[in-house]
């Protein structure tokens, strides 16, 4: 396998969706996708097993959807703005999804939104974070 | 002659459009979002323009991955607010301004813009929350759109300095239709904010605004902006701040600031506002 060496590679925490990731996530994303049509939510809801089987994604992208494990779902391919469509499925509010990414509760989360957001300093570049861990 | 007015730039938060059919506006979470929209409807309904160039971003509705175009230009008649999963935002249809669409596809291909050319496309909440918050909840909008779609999704997104060269041909093409028409143009989407990954949430009240001084100040220095920088600073959602380079790009050299709001967060996201009239 070729590995690209990209800029934004130190960044932590972050998952850009480029060509490779993009491919890695192709069918991941565009069974999200079919999740647009009130009948497919239903059908997915009603058999999620069943329901993937219809798309050619790895077993492990299938786990990752029936254990609504948000951030492995960005690391084998997904895209944020393909994944919420489960969340919205599930009736999960956006802030839920982001909040799991990260590790934190739906309402920490929401608090440290009203508190201005994670802030830029300490979370520019991965040897900012000890063991792999957000500034908050 | 056709000529643009000014350019408007704001955040299309999908929150800010449920707030608003929710009626929720006057909440104290999102009453300071809209507040700081109160002077720029005002200011719309006075300029009073036939068009808007609405510069904006689909979110996986209209466009998926297996055809990712990289600037899409609407011709149609009307388009219809998208079903994003939840039904569709109870908003006025969309209606095109197709001969100018038309007029400003011919034109941008001849200057080196491929466009590719959208006959039928139902537009989400990046085209309809500017119009809801530029123009609040009429029976129906009171312009036509030109809608410009651009991959921000997919990256790499075109860079800052082609989409403000875009925008200088679509001025050149603009002022080149054979019609009194009074167009106003929006860039849309950003500003800082991360949504996926251990890092989301990230906001950069200090380089969003320093983008919004600059605007007027120095957009030269913009349209020389990385990604990786768009992304490290403001969050890797936040690269769509790039789309209000080509409102930019679309007006004078010389610009005159009439407007700025700032406000975190809408969701999870800093909201900004400018409003940029040709001097
Ligand atoms: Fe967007």
């Amino acid at each position: 396998m070729v590995t690209t060496k990209h800029d934004y590679d130190d960044i932590p925490g972050t998952y850009v969706f480029d060509f490779d990731k993009s491919h890695d996530g192709y069918h991941l994303n565009m069974f999200c996708m079919s999740l647009l049509k009130a009948e497919n939510r239903k059908a997915f809801l009603a058999d999620e097993a069943g329901y993937l089987q219809q798309f050619p994604m790895t077993q492990e992208q299938r786990q990752a959807v029936m254990d609504r494990d948000w951030l492995r779902m960005i690391q084998l391919g997904g895209n944020i703005y393909y994944t919420s469509k489960i969340g919205a499925t599930d009736g999960r509010s956006f802030q839920y999804i982001a909040g799991k990414m990260c590790g934190m509760s739906q309402e920490d989360y929401a608090k440290m939104m009203l508190n201005g957001g994670r802030p830029a300093d300490g979370n520019r570049s991965k040897s900012e974070w000890e063991g792999e861990k957000a500034n908050g | 002659m056709a000529k643009i007015l000014a350019g408007v730039g704001t955040s299309h938060v999908p929150a800010i459009g449920a707030a608003i059919d929710l009626g929720k506006t006057q909440e104290p979470y999102w009453q300071p979002i809209f507040a700081g929209y109160e002077k720029s409807k005002q200011w719309l309904k006075e300029v009073d323009p036939d068009v808007v160039i609405l510069v904006y971003n689909d979110h996986a509705t209209a466009f998926a991955l297996d055809v990712v175009p990289t600037f899409a230009l609407g011709i149609a008649d009307e388009y219809q607010p998208a079903d994003e999963g939840w039904g569709p935002r109870p908003v006025p249809v969309v209606k095109g301004h197709s001969e100018l669409s038309r007029h400003l596809g011919t034109s941008l291909i001849f200057d080196h813009f491929d466009m590719t050319i959208v006959n039928e496309m139902a537009v989400d909440h990046g085209l309809t929350v500017p119009l809801s918050l530029m123009c609040g909840q009429p029976e129906a909008w009171p312009f036509k759109v030109v809608p410009l779609c651009v991959n921000v999704v997919q990256y790499p997104p075109p860079t800052g300095a082609r989409c403000f060269d875009l925008g200088k041909a679509i001025r050149k093409a603009v002022e080149a239709f054979d019609e009194d028409l009074k167009v106003v143009i929006f860039g849309t989407g950003g500003m800082s904010h991360q949504l996926h990954g251990e890092r989301a949430g990230m906001i950069n009240r200090e380089w969003d605004n320093k983008f919004l001084d600059d605007l007027s100040a120095d957009p030269q220095r913009l349209t020389q902006i990385p990604h990786v920088e768009y992304i490290r600073e403001t969050g890797a959602e936040g690269v769509e701040t790039v789309m209000w380079l080509i409102m930019r790009g679309a007006l004078n050299e010389q610009v005159e600031e009439v407007h700025r709001h700032y406000h975190v967060p809408g969701s999870n996201t800093a909201v900004g506002h400018i409003i940029l009239e040709n001097r």
